[in-house]
């Protein structure tokens, strides 16, 4: 479970989160959606702790993310697929994450093959096309077995048997019992995958809804109309009221 | 594993994974080796050269430039890869991975510079004749000792500034100019002589026989191990520096 409490993270240049509070319960995904520059990554990059916040909290399973003894094998959490060392190979950088949490050498094997990674695991991180790179990034998100999984983006660069392979994935795993957020901008990606919804505009929470119910609610409207009416008005509600 | 052992032994994954740290370790030997024989082989009996401590130590003081560079790119390329994230995303205690990754890059110095140094100077004395010293004196043991520990804590200062600049190609930058100019000669110049001196590339210089207290050129004002003890200092500083900086930001 993921709670996050009137989280809020202000810049020199402005606020990117804004009192944001909602909670991610277990056994469902949930996706995290708004616009480009809502302020999704730097929501989740909160709630692991890589940045502070000005004020709120997040917590994971009850406790802050950076007091988790192991936190790998708590969370799982997919970034930036890109952030990797050009000339460390594959198996060497699940190696260094497994050593990190005491995470046993079997285990990079195992997230190897549930990735379909298994051949690659020789590869240099610079010969990976970006969809091996988010296979890569999903197979560390799995190494530590984790109860809650964060997927920032996890479909971009993906082709689109890797788009249908993530998202049963991710169904796969919540049905397991684990809690799943998963961000994206793309409203037709989210109907086929997320079972709730977190909107966010601007930093703001804008809807905390069953995917059932936020359909039934713009019933007549396409999913990516009702998304845009939604966050146009935020974004519109905003930029009056702040000037 | 206590958390600081596997913080430490996930750092020391990322050391040996990457393909730039065997090139630059492999080249600082081969410098230093071989300009360990090439000085060695230009001494001459009665010479400024006659110290087969000094040849040793000019040849590590040229490859040292090597051993920087790795130093400084073993924190950099985590800034400049986006690895930083996923680092402390498996080590929030940013205490715990600061002290691992400076930890990994020190041990990873010492040992390659031990057997390195050792060696040079085994060159160098098969060189000089007449010339060489005993190995098992005190004065050979000290100077080898307080040059092994310099050139680690050189590195470990170089890898703790770059947590501050978090940019490899600032790091270099900076310090290599220095320690290039050090080298050419920059403390000896009079006018900045006292202050140069205890420049963090300097301090090391007394230990490593490339000057001795009292000469009216090339002296210090300070003895060999007071020498290491202000390169512990600057490092020690550096240190702090680098903590306040991981510690503050955001990654």
């Amino acid at each position: 479970m993921i709670e996050v409490r009137n989280l809020t993270k202000r810049y020199r240049g402005g606020t990117a989160v804004d009192d944001l509070s909602f909670t991610v319960e277990p056994g469902r995904v949930t996706g995290f959606l708004g616009p480009n520059g809502a302020g999704k990554s730097t929501t989740i990059r909160l709630i692991l702790g890589l940045d502070r916040p000005t004020s709120g909290d997040a917590t994971v399973n009850g406790r802050p993310y950076a007091s988790l003894p192991r936190p790998l094998t708590a969370v799982g959490a997919l970034l930036e697929a890109g952030d990797l060392h050009p000339s460390r190979s594959v198996r060497e950088h699940l190696r260094w994450l497994a050593r990190s949490n005491g995470i046993g050498e079997r285990r990079i094997g195992e997230v190897l093959e549930a990735t379909g990674m298994t051949e690659a695991g020789r590869k240099r991180a610079r010969a990976l096309s970006l969809g091996m790179k988010q296979r890569l990034g999903v197979a560390a998100a799995l190494l530590g077995d984790p109860g809650v999984l964060i997927l920032d983006e996890p479909v971009n660069g993906l082709d689109p048997e890797g788009v249908v392979w993530i998202r049963n994935l991710m169904k796969r795993l919540a049905a397991e019992g684990r809690t799943v957020l998963v961000s994206s901008h793309l409203m037709a990606e989210m109907a086929l995958t997320a079972e709730h919804l977190v909107v966010i505009g601007r930093g703001r929470l804008l809807a905390d809804v069953p995917m059932e119910a936020f359909l039934a609610s713009h019933r007549g409207a396409s999913l990516e109309e009702a998304f845009m009416r939604l966050t146009s008005e935020s974004v519109e509600f905003r930029a009056g009221g702040s000037r | 594993m206590s958390a600081f052992g596997a913080a430490a032994a996930a750092e020391w994954v990322k050391v040996r994974s990457v393909r730039s740290t065997a090139v630059t370790l492999t080249v600082f030997a081969v410098v230093a080796l071989g300009m360990g024989w090439l000085i060695g082989s230009t001494m001459e009996p009665g010479a400024d050269l006659d110290d087969p401590l000094t040849a040793a130590f000019m040849g590590l003081l040229v490859a040292q430039l090597l051993l920087v560079t790795f130093a400084v790119a073993c924190v950099g390329s985590e800034y400049a890869t986006g690895t930083i994230k996923a680092s402390l995303a498996a080590v929030p205690s940013r205490g715990r991975l600061y002290a691992a990754k400076m930890s990994a890059v020190g041990a990873t110095v010492a040992l390659v510079v031990l057997p390195v140094e050792l060696a040079v100077f085994a060159i160098v004395q098969g060189l000089a004749g007449d010339a060489a010293v005993s190995w098992t004196e005190w004065a050979t043991i000290e100077s080898l000792l307080g040059g092994w520990i310099s050139l680690m804590l050189l590195c470990v200062f170089a890898a703790a500034i770059t947590v501050v600049t978090r940019s490899t190609v600032w790091t270099l930058a900076i310090l290599l100019p220095v320690l290039f100019l050090s080298g050419q000669g920059l403390g000896n110049v009079d006018a900045i002589r006292p202050v140069v001196q205890y420049f963090p590339d300097q301090v090391g210089h007394v230990i490593m026989h490339m000057t001795i207290p009292g000469d009216p050129r090339f002296g210090r004002d300070y003895g060999a191990w007071t020498g290491v003890a202000i390169l512990v200092l600057w490092t020690a500083a550096a240190l702090a520096g680098g903590w306040l900086a991981m510690r503050r930001r955001d990654a």
